[in-house]
């Protein structure tokens, strides 16, 4: 094997893990002080300029929590659970692109470098296969446990996992539909072309009603309000993790976390365009620092609902899967495949 | 390049556990769970040859086989469910009576 | 290296067999299967069929054994029942008869493991689809009216008999 490969690989995924484990501590972050300004208050500002050293608090602080594990639980799922949770998290990034490529020249020595981890011709199906797997730590950490809120928790969470995931992968059909592909570069590359130079071909405006119900059913398959039932803290006191302290608390957290990086990045590259704007032809570094834009701004969205929405109750939460979304998702399918033969 | 033959022997072998399992297991989900087992041994020989053979079709059939393994996985579950609320035991020897 | 990648797999995936059998609980049945669906998803893309791989996680993993779990929790079964005496003649019949059909079962494919090829073919999404809507339209079909069938069952088996019950 080719030696500049492997450094290549290395340090791209070095690279990539670091920013996304710093962004996911300030996404906390980002989201407590946002959630503050929304509830007129200030949040946490104590910690450095702004607040902006309290996620390190946060985290030599979990690093220092008394461990507990209860005495009937099932030590060995209970252990396992939180791992089950974030592997298949964290994974799903190295099937995401989030640039084109780069030329990089390094001591005489020019090299090209693709901005993705790796490539796959269905990454697509890659990202919904682990995703559908994160489920599996929940269910787990709410068997294990061996309470009843937690058992509660899993419960719905296997529910509501199930019943989100189907309208999520109908409202992605379209998409699928009319660029043909199923690697998400590929699936990018087809939204390149603009309308009179100005408007992009986006598929956000080519399809926005899979959008919307690609966008609900993200939100749900997250855990975030108001989907957030597995976790409810006015009735299943904290659902699957009630029992979980320390470390394994935190992993629960960034696991959610980044669960919703992903959910946003797949948002981007699906419907708005992945890491194109203006110049980025010219200047290829510019394509991730657009698409980190956007994943920021549905960022911002998930905290933004948070600060204003209520719960769904359990009915009404399945009564909206499966009574409004689908039959939506399906319609859509039908219409988006009758414009994709009238077009091409 | 792994011969074919080890596929075939690997899927010989999930399959007679799967089918043991059907045999000693008295749990009615349990002994579903091994029938699950036996099919994905099938489906690894049929994609197995369908690669040496340069043949799509195998392919082809572990598709449909999966969905119909999709809608069994469903029905079965719903007479699980339905048995259990009847007879409040999963047991293969408690549900003899040819009727719910 | 693509052999003891093989052999890897191969020890996992037996290995997960035996323990989906061997469980006492379920539930840990149940992970076990996860684990031997997630290898043979390995075996799939080794095999060059990526497509198949993925769908395997999806379909399997991904779906239907999160049915058999909710379904687990949700009778809240934590042990497998009782063993009465009457079964234990079940393993001393079951394991010989194990053994005699994977005699019979190697012996078959031994006959038909005669082909090596450098090459296999791809299972890649384009060339499954166009199979799948050409040579294989009419089974295609026949599945969507079995699945419609599957949905209509499960809804009547699984609801409650209400109107009985109030009488």
């Amino acid at each position: 094997m080719d030696i500049a490969l492997l450094i290549e690989w290395s340090v791209k995924i070095g690279i990539v893990f670091f920013i996304l484990m710093t962004a996911l501590a300030y996404i906390v972050l980002l989201e407590r002080r946002l959630l503050g300004f929304i509830q007129m208050r200030l949040g946490p500002n104590r910690v450095g300029p702004f607040g902006l050293l309290q996620p390190l608090a946060d985290g030599i602080k979990f690093f220092f929590k008394e461990e507990i594990i209860p005495h009937e639980a099932d030590r060995a799922l209970y252990i396992l659970a939180p791992m089950v949770a974030l592997i298949p998290a964290l994974t799903t990034v190295a099937v995401i692109p989030f640039g084109e490529s780069v030329t990089v020249s390094l001591w005489g020595y020019t090299r090209e470098i693709g901005l993705y981890i790796t490539k796959v011709d269905v990454s697509l199906l890659v990202v919904f296969a682990l995703t559908s797997m994160g489920i599996y730590g929940i269910v787990l950490a709410g068997w294990s446990s061996n309470n009843k809120y937690s058992l509660m928790g899993g419960l719905r969470s296997s529910a509501q996992m199930i019943s989100y995931e189907l309208a999520m992968s109908l409202a992605v059909v379209g998409v699928v539909v009319f660029s043909g592909s199923l690697d998400l570069t590929q699936i990018v590359k087809e939204q390149m072309n603009t309308w009179g130079g100005i408007i992009p071909k986006w598929n956000i405006l080519t399809q926005p009603i899979g959008f919307l119900l690609f966008l609900i059913a993200a939100i749900a398959e997250t855990n975030r309000v108001p989907f957030d039932l597995p976790e409810a803290e006015t009735e299943l006191v904290a659902g699957f993790h009630t029992e979980y302290s320390s470390m394994k608390f935190a992993i629960f957290f960034i696991a959610e976390y980044a669960n919703m990086v992903t959910a946003s990045s797949m948002a981007t590259l699906l419907f708005l365009g992945g890491w194109h704007g203006p110049f980025v032809k010219e200047l290829p570094l510019l394509g991730p620092i657009y698409f980190t834009l956007k994943v920021l701004f549905f960022l911002v969205l998930y905290i933004w609902l948070r600060g204003t929405l209520p719960r769904f109750r359990y009915d009404q939460l399945m009564k909206f899967g499966w009574k409004f979304m689908i039959p939506v998702a399906i319609a859509n399918v039908v219409l988006v495949a009758g414009l994709a033969l009238l077009l091409f | 390049m792994v011969p074919l033959s080890w596929y075939l022997a690997l899927s010989a072998v999930l399959f007679t556990i799967g089918a043991v399992g059907v045999f000693v297991k008295r749990n009615v989900i349990s002994i579903f769970m091994c029938i699950e087992l036996m099919l994905n041994a099938v489906n690894l020989t049929l994609i197995a040859f369908s690669s040496y053979y340069r043949e799509i079709s195998g392919q082809l059939f572990v598709f449909i086989v999966m969905t119909v393994a999709a809608a069994e996985a469903g029905v079965g579950l719903a007479l699980v469910i339905a048995v259990f609320r009847n007879r409040q035991s999963l047991d293969a020897d408690d549900a003899n009576l040819l009727k719910l | 290296m693509e052999q003891a990648f093989f052999l890897v797999l191969a020890v996992l995936s037996v290995g997960a067999a035996l323990s989906v059998v061997i469980q006492r609980s379920p539930l840990y049945s149940a992970f076990s299967l996860i684990g031997l669906f997630a290898c043979l998803a390995a075996l799939y893309v080794s095999l060059q069929a990526q497509f198949l791989g993925a769908i395997q996680i999806i379909v399997y993993a991904g779906a239907i054994m999160v049915l058999f779990i909710f379904v687990i929790m949700l009778l809240n079964i934590r042990k497998d029942a009782q063993v009465l005496d009457k079964h234990r003649y079940l393993w001393v019949l079951g394991v010989p008869f194990g053994l005699v059909l994977a005699i019979e079962v190697l012996y078959t494919l031994s006959k038909v493991a005669k082909v090596s090829i450098d090459k296999p073919a791809i299972g890649d999404s384009q060339s499954i689809g166009y199979g799948l809507y050409t040579t294989y339209l009419m089974p295609f079909e026949l599945t969507s009216i079995l699945i419609l069938l599957a949905i209509v069952g499960s809804v009547i088996l699984a609801r409650r008999d209400d109107e009985k019950e109030e009488n």
